[in-house]
């Protein structure tokens, strides 16, 4: 089985979101950049599949040479070969063709890729470019088995879990529950070590418009104090949240 | 040119978010001076949806499509918007909807929007503004395609009354076999209790709790107000609570009137995922808790102690 993983490069959780250039740029000085969590969960089920069924792993992402680092990262967490399609990502739909593109000359059977980027939070990505491949398209997923061509998942819906059965080719995007928190591997010394002596391919993009572009940036309006209430004063409290707030 | 709303159900029931878009899509025609319509599938009484705006809702009965599918759905989508002549698709962002969204967009060569939470700025360029970096920013994007995908975000428009006197037809949909290569085996779901994404209110404990065996009150909490649980990563992680329940930038989004966060200390990841809520309500035993910081009303005090009076409280005046 070949699997794909796609990477996105964003800034660490704990990041604090500043903007620049009057508010039309990201301010990336200070920032911390990681494998987007939901893209960890799923390459590791990938070196899972790696190492109990004998599976190849590519992870992919689309972006400017700022990213190496985090490929290099996913290579030392031991995926065989990276790809980084050299354009900047700033729309989902452009990013989607260009995965699309890297799909269909590679042969994969198997497209792993996070639920949603935690930047712009998109949650495009995936489900574009399974159409764009025509494979079967499973979202937010949190448990998948693949036996021969068959593919059994389990999927996240409003209060608990679908499963659904499927055929790969397929692109699957995932998030906790794929595997465990605590299956997440911090990368050692030796995998750093192999990690420079794996491939990474730096493709040229397709030329294609974006669809959407982001103009300008705002961050949310500042936030009152809080009304602190006396642990003693219950009634207080709920006459807030009746009179003032209005939620009950 | 129009705009189509697909309004979505489930058991045949509307949810707020279903009024919600159809408000939305209803402004959205009147600045463009168009008309709308609305889609739905296997609903079973869509008078509702004239009080929010629904000119025109095409009807769409389905056996196939009685257990969700993704790409029929989709199928659907592009169909109505096809006979509708409809530039502009307005969805909401449940769980089912964002699986259909991106795959909508490539079926109509669409650009798509995401995380929408307010009207369109500009309708040349069209330029609407969406959420951002885990609702620590906004962005105005403008959507330069043709066609256009708005997927609102919950609770960001509201729900706005604009009754018309609408007309319903049924519409006929062809789904080829190509539409089920996903299928759907089993569903599990708790019954009866409030999920988080419909919630209006939503109760939250983390690892102050101590415990899976203190979360008895905290579920009676929620009873009381009608309200769903949830829980901090930490708590979810140590198999204190399903997965389901986890909230925050990696875990499920809030986005409520109400959010009670106990014993929870506000870490940048949690906020992250619940700021969109509207009242926030914190109660810690650590007056220097970040959630403080972040919220509307707070008690200083020990939950062991607040909550029971809290459901106390709140029994007698529902009660009243
Ligand atoms: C990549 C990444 C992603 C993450 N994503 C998320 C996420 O999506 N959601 C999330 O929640 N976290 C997330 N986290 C974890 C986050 O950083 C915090 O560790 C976590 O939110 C803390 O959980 P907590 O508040 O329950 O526990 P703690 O930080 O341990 O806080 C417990 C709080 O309870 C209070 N307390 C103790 N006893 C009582 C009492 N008797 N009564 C009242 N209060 C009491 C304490 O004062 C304290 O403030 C993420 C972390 C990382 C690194
Ligand atoms: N620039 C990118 N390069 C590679 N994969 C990406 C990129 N952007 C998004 N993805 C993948 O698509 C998923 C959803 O991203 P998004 O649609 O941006 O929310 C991510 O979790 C990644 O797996």
């Amino acid at each position: 089985m070949k699997i794909l993983v796609c990477i996105s490069h964003v800034p660490d959780t704990t990041s604090k979101i500043n903007f620049i250039e009057n508010d039309t740029q990201f301010d990336t000085n200070g920032v911390q950049f990681v494998i987007n969590p939901y893209d960890e969960f799923s390459l590791t089920r990938a070196m899972w599949f790696k190492e109990k069924q004998g599976a190849s792993v590519t992870v992919v992402n689309v972006g400017n040479a700022t990213t190496e680092p985090t490929l290099r990262k996913a290579l030392a967490i031991g995926a065989d070969a990276a790809i980084r399609v050299n354009a900047a990502a700033t729309d989902g739909l452009f990013v989607a063709k260009q995965l699309a593109e890297i799909v269909k000359n590679g042969e994969y059977d198997l497209v792993l890729t996070g639920r949603e980027s935690i930047d712009y939070n998109g949650g495009m990505v995936p489900g574009m470019l399974a159409s764009l491949v025509d494979f079967n398209f499973v979202n937010g997923c949190v448990g998948i088995e693949v036996d021969g061509t068959g593919v059994s998942l389990v999927r996240e819906i409003d209060g608990g879990n679908e499963t659904h059965a499927s055929t790969l080719p397929m692109v699957v995007a995932g998030q906790k529950g794929i595997v465990e928190e605590s299956d997440l591997r911090i990368p050692n010394m030796r995998g750093i070590m192999m990690a420079r002596k794996k491939p990474l391919t730096v493709v040229e993009p397709l030329e294609i418009e974006n669809a959407t572009a982001a103009q300008s940036y705002e961050k949310p309006a500042p936030k009152g104090a809080v009304k602190l209430i006396d642990a003693d004063n219950i009634d207080a409290l709920i006459d807030l949240l009746h009179n003032e707030a209005k939620v009950i | 040119m129009s705009v189509l709303v697909f309004a979505d159900s489930s058991e045949g029931k509307f949810k707020k978010s279903a009024f919600e878009v159809v408000s939305y899509g209803k402004r959205v025609a009147e600045q463009l001076g168009t008309t709308v319509a609305v889609v739905t599938i296997n609903a079973s009484d869509v008078s509702e949806l004239y009080t929010y705006g629904a000119e025109k809702v095409l009807i769409v009965s389905n056996e196939q499509l009685k257990t969700f599918n993704a790409k029929g759905y989709t199928s659907v989508l592009q169909q109505a918007a096809t006979a509708e002549n409809a530039s502009i698709v307005v969805l909401d962002s449940s769980i089912n909807v964002l699986h259909v969204a991106p795959m909508l967009a490539v079926a109509m060569n669409a650009g798509y929007a995401s995380n929408v939470v307010a009207l369109p700025s500009e309708v040349a360029p069209f330029t609407i503004k969406r959420k951002a970096f885990s609702n620590k920013g906004f962005s105005n994007t403008v959507m330069n395609t043709e066609n256009k995908i708005i997927g609102v975000a919950k609770n960001s428009y509201g729900v706005h009354e604009n009754p018309v006197a609408g007309t319903s037809e049924s519409f006929d949909v062809t789904l080829s076999e190509s539409d089920f290569g996903v299928t759907s085996e089993k569903v599990e779901k708790a019954s009866g209790k409030v999920t988080i994404a419909d919630a209006d209110s939503v109760v939250s404990a983390g690892r102050g709790l101590k415990g899976p065996e203190n979360w008895g009150m905290i579920e009676e909490l929620a009873e009381v107000l009608g309200a769903a649980t949830a829980c901090s990563k930490p708590v979810s992680d140590l198999g204190w609570r399903p997965h389901g329940e986890h909230v925050g930038q990696t875990g499920k989004p809030v986005a409520s009137n109400l959010y009670i966060a106990i014993g929870i200390s506000g870490a940048i990841q949690h906020l992250a995922g619940i700021n969109a809520s509207k009242v926030k309500v914190v109660i810690n035993t650590d007056p220097e808790a970040p959630f403080f910081k972040a919220a509307d009303y707070g008690i200083v005090g020990d939950a062991f102690e607040v909550i029971p009076v809290l459901i106390e409280k709140l029994k007698a005046f529902k009660a009243a």
